[in-house]
């Protein structure tokens, strides 16, 4: 009988966390952020029928990076979850902290388990309250660890620096365009060479406390997506002069000035009601 | 039915399988099913409160649904005010008459299936596929239908591929069958459907719609003692649903009772309801 290596426990589990994180980084990054109404998930994406970020309940949104099929299941193990909680007890006692813990106490139990290979994957369980304070965003990473984000969460691909860009420019209570034009323009802000994200490698959706459904949820169309971003001047363009997309000095004041201007845009797009979420007022649609 | 104490998701959660609701209980937790339960061999059709009469017509720009308000127990009224027309989904509402305790249950799973479905596909179901859905439904239910606890839903809703409303009746079987133009369900339905027969009109606008079914609840309840009509002193009137290419939307209060007011106020002159206006 042969003798079998000695690994230490630390050497293991950072061996299985280096496996994670390099399957992670692989992809491309999604961003949640919150906005004055709700949260946005903007994720890179080209295709139309896998999905990175998806409805799992009334209030409650999930997103996730990594490999497919594993966050796949995942989230089909939330939505079970969800409604069975719902339908054995009521709508209002789904919440996000009991589905973020299950899915920690997985991903954990995965993880430390020697059999298992760990889940390379990164999720997002996001949930809206009545006001912006009252919103939930919690991150969950391949081991199970759990955190509890405010404002913004990125994941996926170059995770840091769609971070960085989005920390810079990210202030609360940004209306829903100005989140848009801030997360595409994060997600083209991956590399040292800044990229101009189409509608079409895109996926969108929100959270929206402002729709008079039950289920708050809802995806932003291709076409919606185009209108809103050729409403707000897209940041790289701001930057076309300056010779490097990461030069520091001119970056600030050009890249603030997207800013604000995407801001005017948002208040512009809500005049004509055009954006997201269609006039909802039951008032309006009254079919008699 | 089990949540895991440890926290983690049960493994039957994150076993692939189907995109149903109710297989999903069946395999996991079948003691969440209705139907599954098992009563001896009594008789409870006397014991438990019953939903009455349900109602649905057809208009050009979809459906209308209508219950009136009672329930019953043998000869008493055992609620003034039960519900019995709900959303189904977005697109489409479902309705019960028969054991009120099922048939509230159902409804509540039948809402959970189709969302279930249309959240774990992306898609939403067809109607005739939502139809189907609630045919598997009633079947489970069998067994408590030969004792006395048949639920006898109606199911309605505009169907986006035919660009119209839709109505399907039930029997206690699971059995389905497509209605035209209207159709009406419970102990007060004979009556109820006389009345939908004379005045329906294929040309009938969405008020006029709902006005003749609550026509046709208020002749039932004329004639039949356990179909409520409108409570004019505690102001208690139909539930209507209506469902266009827009979703479904339960008529406000106010609009059903002006709609309620104005039969009535026109029963006052002639109290079997509306003549009809010509006999050729």
């Amino acid at each position: 009988m042969s003798t079998p290596f000695y690994v230490s426990p630390e050497q293991l589990m950072r061996d299985r966390a280096d496996f994670a994180r390099k399957g992670i980084a692989k992809g491309r990054s999604a961003i949640a952020l919150q906005y004055a109404d709700g949260i946005l998930f903007v994720a890179e994406n080209r295709s139309p029928a896998l999905h990175k970020v998806a409805e799992i309940y009334d209030r409650m949104a999930f997103a996730a990076v990594g490999r497919y099929n594993e966050f796949e299941n995942l989230r089909i193990a939330g939505v079970r979850l969800a409604d069975m909680r719902g339908y054995s007890y009521d709508r209002r006692d789904v919440t996000g902290r009991a589905l973020a813990n299950a899915y920690a106490q997985t991903l954990g139990a995965i993880f430390s388990s020697g059999g298992e290979k760990p889940l390379e994957v990164e999720i997002l369980v996001a949930e809206i309250g009545a006001t912006t304070a009252d919103d939930q965003i919690y991150r969950l990473t391949y081991d199970g660890s759990i955190a509890d984000v405010r404002g913004y969460a990125v994941m996926g691909g170059q995770a840091e620096q769609v971070a960085e860009y989005v920390g810079e420019h990210f202030q609360e209570g940004i209306s829903l365009a100005g989140a848009l034009r801030l997360a595409v323009d994060a997600l083209g802000h991956d590399g040292n060479e800044v990229r101009e994200l189409t509608p079409d490698q895109l996926e969108v959706a929100v959270l929206d406390r402002t729709r008079t459904q039950v289920r708050k949820f809802k995806r932003v169309s291709e076409e919606t997506l185009a209108r809103i971003l050729s409403e707000s001047r897209p940041a790289v363009e701001a930057l076309a002069d300056a010779e490097e997309a990461d030069a520091t000095a001119t970056e600030e004041p050009a890249a603030e000035g997207a800013a604000t201007d995407s801001s005017s845009a948002a208040g512009a797009s809500a005049d004509d009601d055009a954006p997201v979420a269609p006039p909802e007022d039951p008032d309006d649609t009254r079919p008699l | 039915m089990t949540f895991d104490a440890s926290g983690r998701l049960p493994e039957a959660f994150l076993t692939p399988g189907g995109s149903s609701f109710m297989d999903f209980l069946a395999g996991h937790a079948p003691d969440l099913l209705p139907g599954r339960r098992s009563l001896g061999q009594a008789d409870f059709s006397d014991q438990v409160p019953h939903g009455t009469t349900i109602v649905a017509a057809t208009f050009a720009g979809g459906v209308v649904m209508a219950g009136d308000r009672r329930a019953t127990i043998g000869n008493v009224i055992a609620s003034k005010d039960i519900e019995k027309v709900f959303p189904a989904d977005e697109y489409s509402a479902v309705a019960f008459a028969g054991s009120a305790g099922f048939g509230i249950e159902m409804v509540r799973l039948f809402q959970v299936e189709l969302e279930h479905y249309e959240k774990l596909e992306g898609a939403t179901l067809s109607l005739d596929g939502k139809s189907n859905r609630l045919s598997a439904l009633i079947r489970g239910n069998l067994a408590m239908a030969m004792q006395g606890l048949a639920v006898v839903p109606l199911f309605a809703g505009y169907d986006h591929d035919r660009k119209g409303g839709r109505i399907f009746s039930y029997d206690a079987t699971g059995g389905r069958y497509e209605e035209t133009h209207f159709h009406s369900v419970g102990s007060g339905s004979l009556f109820a459907r006389g009345s939908l027969k004379k005045l329906y009109r294929e040309d009938l606008s969405a008020t006029d719609c709902a006005t003749v079914a609550i026509q046709s609840l208020i002749d039932a309840a004329d004639d039949d003692s356990a179909t409520g009509g409108p409570d004019m002193l505690r102001r208690i009137f139909p539930v209507v649903g209506v469902v266009t290419a827009d979703g479904y939307q339960r008529l406000p209060e106010e609009e059903v009772a002006g709609l309620v007011d104005a039969a009535w106020a026109q029963r006052h002159n002639r109290p079997d309801g509306p003549a009809s206006a010509s006999l050729t």
